[in-house]
């Protein structure tokens, strides 16, 4: 049995800046082995990919395509934008999906581009890819795409959007059933990708 | 639970007096929970050609770009644009080609022949068994309230017009008794040398 809706991955897109949160539990069946997991993988100066799903596949695939999209760059001298990137992840996605060994991974895709600004895309295991404000995978989502609706503006600033996402985070803990304790944020803006304070129980008292 | 009904999405197509016209939802989903209320299900292949893809979001997306890969081969090697009934023979065959692992999506089609101006409207099965009326066609997870209200409200030679009052209230009164369709709407009317692109607001709950 897969554990890809006990895991949790957050995404909010505002003028300037684009921000995602992935929880950091690896958990086996009911074992928790790990809290402190990085599952927000930096593909490239501006893009980030978070991943959640089955613990090899997430690093395999998301490894594969950071490698090939850094092979793109050297290459061809340019990098491939994010909604560029999205379609190449999209389409081995699918690729992988109808073969006899799919990856079952959700993934968020944020970047930032020259000309478009920050963007965000949400893509499920099924490699559908679609460009939101701001979304979730997980059961997590049940409880964060209402605070979202709520709260999402697209002028916020970037502690404003944290404080979001820190709203969000304290529904997970107080309503949802599996415990994950600490998640990572990383924030994309035109001067690349910095790393926020992780959030947990600690840090929001 | 369908495949076919796991994103939700509707899609109709109706012949007018030398119009015609092909209406989508906007909603995309994962079952119960909306992700995106900005995800059209219908495409332009040709100047008066247009194609609806509804059903599972990954085979909308991989089927639209294996479609638009041959419609362009096609045009660049006979040189000349694609007739509406050559693009359904076209995508029948794509479709038929996974007849034992197929796109779950069921594709409408609809356009003025750009030879002769004839009106076309064709459906599909999901392994490209076509259907050729005179009326109109309907496609998506609300296709039986669709049938309902497009038998309802179709009259033959509809002025373009009234082309786009009727099919916008059948897909529109449809959608509202669906659960996963809806969300906004995009209507296209097709006439001779005029492509008419209306969103049409609808309930958002």
């Amino acid at each position: 049995m897969s554990n890809i809706n006990l895991q949790c991955l957050l995404g909010i897109q505002c003028n300037d800046f684009v921000m995602i949160a992935a929880d950091q539990t690896n958990s086996h069946s009911i074992m928790v082995m790990k809290d402190d997991e990085e599952k927000i993988y930096k593909i490239s100066d501006r893009l980030v990919m978070g991943v959640i799903g089955d613990s090899g596949d997430t690093t395999q695939f998301a490894e594969y395509i950071a490698k090939n999209i850094q092979l793109y760059k050297m290459r061809n001298g340019y990098e491939l934008g994010p909604t560029a990137a999205a379609n190449f992840t999209r389409r081995n996605l699918a690729e992988y999906l109808r073969s006899s060994t799919p990856y079952f991974v959700n993934v968020l895709m944020a970047g930032y581009d020259k000309e478009n600004g920050p963007e965000l895309y949400f893509m499920d295991y099924l490699a559908s890819s679609v460009k939101v404000p701001f979304a979730c995978h997980g059961f997590g989502g049940y409880l964060s795409l209402s605070i979202m609706d709520r709260y999402h503006k697209k002028d916020a600033t970037e502690q404003e959007a944290y404080e979001i996402l820190k709203k969000c985070i304290t529904e997970v803990h107080k309503r949802l059933f599996v415990s994950l304790p600490n998640f990572q944020v990383t924030v994309v803006n035109r001067d690349g990708i910095k790393t926020l304070p992780v959030i947990n129980s600690a840090s929001l008292k | 639970m369908s495949i076919l009904a796991y994103n939700g999405g509707a899609v109709v197509a109706m012949k007018g007096q030398d119009c015609v016209a092909i209406a989508t939802d906007k909603r995309y989903g994962i079952q119960a929970q909306t992700v995106s209320t900005n995800f059209p299900k219908v495409y332009q292949m040709g100047p008066t050609l247009y194609v609806g893809l509804p059903g599972l979001a990954t085979d909308t997306q991989t089927v639209f770009q294996r479609l638009k890969f041959r419609m362009n081969l096609y045009e660049l090697k006979e040189n000349r644009i694609m007739r509406p009934k050559t693009f359904s023979a076209m995508l029948s065959n794509l479709l038929y080609e996974r007849r034992f692992g197929p796109y779950f999506i069921e594709p409408v089609i609809a356009g003025l022949d750009p030879y002769d101006n004839q009106p076309y409207v064709c459906n599909m099965d999901l392994i490209g068994c076509p259907n050729e009326p005179e009326d109109f066609v309907v496609s998506g997870t609300c296709s039986e309230q669709l049938y309902g209200m497009c038998e309802a409200l179709w009259e033959p030679n509809l002025k373009p017009d009234e082309l786009f009052e009727t099919i916008s209230q059948a897909l529109v009164n449809a959608a509202d008794r669906d659960a996963i369709s809806g969300w906004g709407a995009v209507v296209y009317i097709i006439e001779k040398d005029k492509i008419t692109e209306k969103h049409v607001k609808t309930r958002m709950d």
